[in-house]
């Protein structure tokens, strides 16, 4: 794959406290352009908070932490700028129709009005969605929202883009049709960070790190992982680094 | 039983961990009556005034003097013919028109007899009531202190006449009224909010599914507000007894009961409000828009019936709140018993029951 | 041949326009694990639902041990423990209170059953006073089971008890399902993830309101019908698309680092399709025959 060198997330001793609570303890990783990135642990092992914190939302009590090249102290809005967004639920408005969602979020990225609609024209003729164009967010299924929930998040060419559980619940056809977008864009040079706690869906990545109580535990090629922890897939490597954890 | 005791446990938990709900049913029946009660009987004081004096003697100058040396009052206007008085209120912020007769002192000496008519703007029904109040009562210590002089007895006859709203609503109208509202809240609203949640958490289901027949689940959810509610209505009615004086002619235990029957019925409103909801907010909407706001408009609590459209009589006359009101009124205030207020009695127990078969039918022992 | 435990025949459930389930059957035996497994929007919420008496089926009928869901739903809900999609639980009462609530609704107590849930309650007796709002989703999905099975029932009916639950709760959980099954409970459960087949003793396979298959898993991987290769190559993207060129290959599918790819008519010459792609510019080509697993035939059922 077209893999750069470049780093364009880096993250040395990221540390974020909530009281006494320690969300994120110590994160050190770099995240390379073009690369598919598994950010995986747990419910409540702190991804959220490191999402939060690289997509600029919060900022954290330590460490240095650079997204795109902008500090996320700051060049807050810098960062904004060049990051996509996408959550399995929250991503589109049911009641708009799909070209208006499309439009809309071009709209909140500035993007001049004749660039939107030839976008918006060759998006649809991409995905194979012209004859739909006018229907309502809601009465498609579940993975056509995904893709055009995926499709919206990168309309503006972010240089990364954080998905949140992206596939959860579709079936396996349609599953794969949505990793081949991530694919695509991951072979165009834009970053994909997946946070997720479905282990399957790392076996996608081409590297993921496996946080467990706000530390990283691992982070390899999903091959390696399995290599190191003698296990079949990566559901196994994530219960034997729980278990570790627990004695 | 158990199974009921362990249902109604569990109601109590939800309610008593919730500080909004908590706060909903203690806080709120005592702001809203403390409120109202303030608002309403707040102490007068430069009171504007005009005064109609016919008669210009030194009785009447003494009179007004009283008057104005109280400090509630103070003059805007000396007024000198009929005509003026309807402008005086009309135009200015004049609360109250005080009239001598002519020929005020002679009539004393002569008749030992004189009137003073006081006209008070009532479209503020309550500063009105405490004007009127207040002026007689100084006219009444004028007329004692004359007498204890030991002079020749005479009297001072002060005819109140209040403008613009007869009936002086609001003065004790708030207290059955804030009741009404309070009671339709916490059993209507409350209720049907606690069955919607159970269907919005899931939690439903697994009741259904469960040998619990649809009544024990009702039940259970609606008894602990039967309860909340009763002790709202005695904290409502112990504030408006011992901090604004609201008299209690009529037998306490007779408005307890009519009070409880009150409290059934929003309770059936509030089961079948959440028959047809499938959400807390769809709950909470429908109690408020159909519910809440006509009981404050147009029970008669805010606006007076008799000024409203024919369209909106009739809706009010279909009002449980309207009925409530009127018995709450009467029981309190003329001491009524059942023989006065057995027809709105009669309405209530009728809707109580009709909503109760409504919603009997409409329970589902499924999801749909 | 054992007693009948779920008897669907034809059933159909229709939601104004939306056809949810279009004609199910199916007979799961006393005491057997059987997994309904398939994605969001198969139908499985609306079978479960059909099943535990909470919604009527537009067509077709079901028995619950020979009782009709539909005219015998009282006897059915005496026997039956069921936990909806998400851990339908109160979240402001803690632990100990949900068990107990549960127990009293069922007419029994905590003690006269303890023996049942003991295994899996004794996991989260630590946390018995905190409520189960606080809970993490292993907690809350263990204390559902528990108060599910409080009353003793003969059959329980999960509905998709494992999404949302990371890994090792997930694992957990099925070990326990395997262990009540032991105890003679009939259990019926959903998921989502087709890796969780292997756990079940038969499963039927569900995608848009259809059953395509009902087997023991191990049956439904054997009829897999025709070889399956995983390969891949240092560009992913690129290997897909330029498979897909190939006239003589049939289906490609990624399959996490793997792409997995059948051919049309079932042979395939390994070093020449290796020397093709590197004609192609590929490199780091890895290229060996698999055995295909449910997730392979869910998408070929699919395609059929």
């Amino acid at each position: 794959m077209l893999k750069q060198t470049e780093n364009i997330i880096e993250v040395s001793n990221l540390v974020k406290k909530f009281g006494n609570f320690t969300a994120n303890d110590d994160l050190t990783f770099d995240v390379k352009q073009g690369e598919i990135f598994g950010f995986l642990g747990a419910n409540g092992a702190g991804k959220t908070t490191t999402l939060k914190i690289l997509s600029g939302l919060s900022y954290p009590t330590s460490g240095k932490v650079k997204v795109a090249g902008f500090d996320v102290y700051r060049e807050r809005e810098k960062v904004k700028k060049n990051i996509g967004y996408m959550s399995q639920k929250f991503s589109l408005y049911d009641d708009l129709t799909v070209k208006e969602n499309i439009r809309f979020y071009g709209g909140i990225y500035g993007l001049p009005g004749k660039y939107i609609k030839e976008k918006t024209d060759e998006l649809l003729r991409r995905l194979k969605m012209e004859n739909i164009k006018d229907s309502l967010i809601k009465s498609l299924p579940l993975g056509w929202k995904q893709k055009i929930a995926f499709s919206v998040a990168i309309f503006h060419n972010p240089g990364i883009v954080f998905l949140d559980e992206p596939t959860g619940g579709v079936d396996p056809i349609t599953r794969r049709d949505f990793w081949e977008l991530i694919y695509e864009a991951s072979y165009s040079g834009i970053t994909v960070f997946v946070t997720t706690h479905y282990m399957d869906e790392a076996e996608y990545c081409d590297r993921v790190s496996i946080m467990d109580q706000g530390r990283i535990e691992a982070m390899d090629t999903p091959a390696l992982l399995k290599k190191q922890y003698n296990a079949e897939n990566m559901d196994e490597v994530f219960i034997r680094i729980a278990r570790k954890q627990q004695l | 039983m158990s199974r009921f005791i362990g249902f109604v446990k569990k109601e109590f938990s939800h309610i008593f961990r919730d500080y909004r709900t908590m706060l909903i049913l203690f806080g709120m029946p005592v702001a809203q009556i403390l409120i109202f009660g303030y608002v309403v009987s707040n102490e007068i004081k430069d009171i504007k005034i005009a005064i109609y004096d016919k008669s210009k003697d030194n009785v009447t100058q003494e009179i007004t003097n009283k008057i104005l040396s109280s400090g509630y009052f103070i003059i805007d206007k000396n007024i000198d013919n009929d005509n003026q008085v309807e402008d005086a209120f009309k135009k200015g912020n004049i609360r109250e028109v005080i009239i001598f007769e002519p020929h005020f002192a002679e009539k004393l000496e002569r008749e030992g007899k004189a009137s003073i008519q006081i006209l008070a703007d009532a479209s503020d029904a309550n500063t009105a009531n405490i004007v009127s109040n207040y002026t007689s009562a100084i006219i009444r210590t004028y007329m004692k202190n004359e007498l204890m002089k030991g002079e020749l007895p005479f009297v001072i006859d002060t005819k109140v006449q209040i403008l613009y709203n007869k009936e002086l609503k609001g003065v004790y109208m708030f207290v059955p009224g804030t009741m009404a509202l309070i009671l339709m809240l916490v059993s209507a609203m409350m209720t049907s909010i606690s069955i919607t949640r159970e269907k919005e958490m899931g939690t439903m289901e697994v009741l259904l599914v469960s040998p619990l027949r649809p009544m024990p689940i009702i039940l259970g959810k609606v008894i602990p507000y039967v309860g909340l509610a009763f002790m709202n209505a005695l904290v409502i009615i112990a504030l408006s007894y011992f901090v604004f004086d609201m008299p209690m002619q009529g037998n306490l235990t007779f408005l307890l009961l009519e009070t409880l029957l009150f409290i059934l019925m929003a309770l059936s409103l509030g089961i079948l409000i959440s028959t047809v909801s499938k959400s807390q907010m769809m709950a909470m909407f429908i109690s408020m828009f159909a519910l809440m706001l006509p009981t404050m408009l147009l029970s008669g609590f805010i606006f007076p019936i008799e000024n409203m459209p024919k369209i909106l009589q009739w809706l009010s006359s279909i009002m449980p709140a309207r009925y409530f009101i009127v018995i709450v009124k009467n029981i309190m205030i003329k001491g009524s018993g059942i023989l006065v207020v057995w027809k709105e009695t009669l309405y209530l127990t009728g809707i109580t029951i009709l909503f109760l078969v409504i919603s009997i039918k409409k329970f589902k022992v499924r999801l749909e | 041949m054992n007693e009948i435990a779920v008897e669907a025949k034809g059933l159909k459930k229709t939601y104004e326009k939306v056809d949810a389930v279009k004609g199910v059957s199916f007979a799961i035996p006393k005491g057997e694990l059987f997994g309904l497994i398939g994605p969001d929007g198969a139908g499985k919420t609306s079978i479960f639902r059909i099943l535990t008496t909470l919604i009527l089926p537009t067509e077709g009928k079901a028995e619950i041990f020979g009782n009709d869901v539909v005219k015998d739903y009282k006897k059915i809900r005496n026997n039956i423990g069921y936990m909806p999609q998400r851990f339908s639980l109160y979240q402001d009462l803690s632990v100990e209170e949900n068990l107990n609530f549960f127990a009293r609704v069922f007419g029994t107590s905590v003690q006269e059953n303890y023996d049942l849930i003991k295994d899996i309650y004794i996991q989260i007796e630590p946390f018995k006073n905190r409520l189960a709002g606080k809970l993490s989703g292993g907690m809350k999905q263990k204390l559902a089971l528990s108060c599910a099975l409080i009353h003793s029932p003969d059959i329980l009916i999960l509905d998709e008890p494992t999404t949302g639950v990371d890994a090792v709760s997930r694992k957990e959980f099925w070990e326990m399902l395997i262990r009540l099954k032991q105890k003679g409970i009939t259990i019926v459960v959903s998921t989502p993830y087709m890796d969780e087949a292997n756990l079940c003793d038969r499963v039927a396979l569900i995608q848009d309101g259809r059953i395509m298959k009902i087997d023991k898993p191990q049956n439904i991987t054997n009829e897999f019908g025709r070889k399956l290769w995983a390969i891949k190559s240092e560009n992913i993207y690129k290997l897909i698309q330029d498979l897909r060129q190939f006239e003589f290959i049939d289906t490609v599918y990624p399959f996490g680092e793997f792409i997995h790819i059948t051919s049309k008519d079932n042979s395939m010459d390994i070093n020449s399709l290796i020397l093709l792609l590197k004609n192609n510019n590929h490199s780091k080509i890895e290229m060996l025959e698999v055995q295909p697993n449910i997730e392979d035939c869910f998408m070929e059922l699919m395609n059929n």
